[in-house]
């Protein structure tokens, strides 16, 4: 080991340009090594194929019930709503903050007033659009705990969202947008498919 | 038969610098002569990192990573298997103590000036040994596969979500699905069990690396270093770490087991604060829990979290939300650069700083509490209310810092 050894001299011209080489040329060599590992944190085949459409028979389905579906993990929920719920839509459009479902979080032939195709029948996905949670479905007017305005409608527990009960979102609450209204189509009058808009994937 | 000790240990220390490391680490380490009642949880934390290594290889040996069994085999664990009760219980109570003591720690280190300089980076490095420790109680409690850990770990990766552009690429890429499913716990697993206590274990050498660089801070905050005996070249305040401190904080160890076993047998659950009722029942995806909030140790930043309610700068409320809570934790980082006093120590600075970090304090606790709680109108406005306080604490600490009264500090420690 000289002591005049010095790298400055050294780092010059062939040997510089052989480091900076070397350098990318590892760098290279390290985002692709990186890159199958990454990928394989995406989904898999699998999990990308279990997304088919779910059909549902909402023959039995009384007004003011709410169904629960799963699809694709998720829960969507199919509520027949009384023509009471439907007159509370109206009522609340002043305390909503996208009433006309301005934001593209449903089928275009869902953006409507009640956000839906048969006007009585909803069908949402029960994700809360602000965290992932389930909203809890109170078709209690006016109950203690939501204050003397409430109309009915979508409670989320964990943070405190509002929603009425065609899913749209209230101002001043976490979420912020109104929840979403999965592809549906009515292969009959009571036969429901969720996940698809034309009868022939199913 | 000493003369044999001896010849091994020359043996070894011409191989290994056995004896240099023992003197520069424990027995000729010198640290400051007035440690106090704050200065046992460094040791403690290292204490139930220890515990938290050793249960958990135990229940990885009967715990399954599959979430149609999960939920089972941590029942399994708790009714058939030998002594599993125990084991889980000293895993789960060891989580929430580990919070207890590294809050403590860090409180210290605020009260005592221990973040400034020299000891900037020693303060960074503890800041993400607390970012990895955070993950790894996330990750952990996903294992069981209960409704708090499914919804739990449903809301912490749609934060994700909430990242402008690339969250849902994001998201799926977290989850390995389109949603929270078997896929995630599988991979949540190796991170708690593997990668977490990996990089968990080299940013704690790293932290004791840079402590007995920089040497310890103390009460005073009066750097020892400065004042050496001229003949032996030792600080003049310093004794050995070896023996005087470690029988300390064997009296330490001892009174903290005492507490820790009395949680194990006596409370392990802790009123549902350390283990959640609703984490007994099976994970169900369809249906949230009427209530939900995280496990104590991070309801202050998950009251921040839902603090915000409305948009504004053009920032929805939901974005907010995600920003104040990253924020909230991510500040800490900056607070040797925020500390513009000329004095380290709480016992030299003035009456600002004081009333700062109690109001400070007061709203980790108020947020805390406020997110055990549903929310309600009042609830939410006090969150917010205290958010700001909390905030206030760091943000203005360059200017209450400054111009406080502090009194000066003396150049020898007092006791």
């Amino acid at each position: 080991m000289a002591d005049s050894f010095s790298i400055d001299d050294e780092m010059s011209g062939r040997r510089k340009f052989l480091v900076a080489a070397t350098s990318v040329a590892g760098g290279i060599a390290g985002v692709a090594i990186a890159t199958p590992f990454l990928l394989s944190m995406m989904p898999s085949e699998r999990a990308k194929a279990a997304g088919a459409p779910v059909e549902v028979d909402i023959s039995k389905l009384e007004p003011g019930m709410l169904l629960m579906v799963e699809w694709r993990g998720k829960v969507v929920w199919v509520l027949n709503r009384t023509p009471d719920m439907l007159a509370s839509l109206q009522k609340v459009e002043g305390d909503l903050a996208d009433p006309a479902s301005e934001k593209k979080q449903q089928p275009d032939y869902a953006k409507n007033r009640t956000r839906s195709i048969k006007p009585e029948i909803f069908v949402a996905e029960g994700v809360c659009t602000h965290l992932g949670c389930s909203p809890v479905f109170r078709k209690d007017v006016a109950p203690a705990d939501l204050g003397p305005d409430w109309l009915g409608g979508f409670f989320c527990p964990c943070h405190g969202s509002k929603f009425d009960l065609a899913g749209r979102v209230y101002k001043n609450v976490p979420a912020p947008t109104n929840m979403v209204v999965p592809p549906h189509v009515y292969l009959s009058d009571n036969r429901l498919l969720i996940g698809s808009e034309s009868e022939g994937s199913a | 038969m000493s003369n044999l000790f001896n010849s091994m240990i020359g043996w070894i220390d011409k191989r290994f610098p056995l004896t240099s490391n023992w003197k520069a680490h424990l027995s000729e380490y010198y640290a400051p002569k007035n440690f106090n009642f704050w200065y046992f949880f460094g040791s403690l934390a290292l204490l139930v990192l220890v515990n938290q290594l050793l249960t958990g290889i135990f229940l990885t040996m009967n715990y399954k990573p599959d979430a149609s069994q999960a939920f089972a085999s941590v029942e399994y664990i708790m009714r058939d298997v030998d002594y599993g009760w125990l084991i889980r219980y000293m895993h789960s109570t060891g989580a929430s103590m580990f919070f207890v003591v590294v809050y403590l720690h860090m409180f210290r280190g605020m009260m005592y000036g221990s973040y400034r300089k020299p000891r900037e980076l020693l303060w960074l490095v503890g800041m993400c040994i607390f970012f990895v420790l955070m993950s790894l109680a996330f990750t952990g409690y996903i294992l069981p596969w209960g409704q708090m850990s499914y919804w739990g770990a449903q809301v912490i990766v749609s934060m994700f979500g909430a990242i402008p552009s690339v969250g849902e690429i994001l998201q799926q890429w977290l989850l390995g699905d389109f949603t929270l499913s078997d896929a995630a716990l599988n991979r949540f697993f190796a991170y708690h069990v593997v990668t977490l206590p990996l990089i968990l274990l080299v940013l704690v050498f790293v932290h004791i690396l840079a402590l007995h660089e920089t040497g310890s801070n103390n009460p005073d905050g009066v750097e020892i270093k400065e004042n050496k005996n001229p003949a032996t070249g030792i600080p003049v305040d310093g004794i050995p770490f070896h023996p005087y401190y470690t029988v300390k904080d064997i009296v330490g160890v001892v009174v903290f087991l005492m507490v820790f076993c009395g949680i194990i047998f006596f409370a392990p659950e802790m009123g549902g604060y350390f283990l959640e009722y609703n984490n007994f029942i099976p994970a169900n995806t369809l249906q949230t829990p009427d209530h939900i909030a995280p496990v104590w140790y991070f309801t202050p930043y998950y009251s921040m979290l839902r603090a915000v309610t409305v948009n504004f700068l053009g920032i929805d409320a939901k974005l907010w939300g995600v920003i104040l809570m990253a924020g909230s934790v991510v500040i800490f980082c900056f607070l040797p650069w925020l500390d513009r006093s000329p004095v380290k120590s709480i016992r030299y600075k003035g009456p600002f700083f004081k009333i700062a970090l109690t109001l400070f304090v007061i709203s980790f606790f108020v947020l805390g509490w406020l997110g055990t709680k549903s929310p309600t109108p009042l609830y939410t406005l006090l969150a917010q209310i205290f958010t700001v306080i909390y905030f206030a604490f760091f943000i203005l600490m360059p200017w209450y810092s400054k111009i406080d009264k502090t009194k000066p500090e003396p150049k020898r420690l007092k006791e």
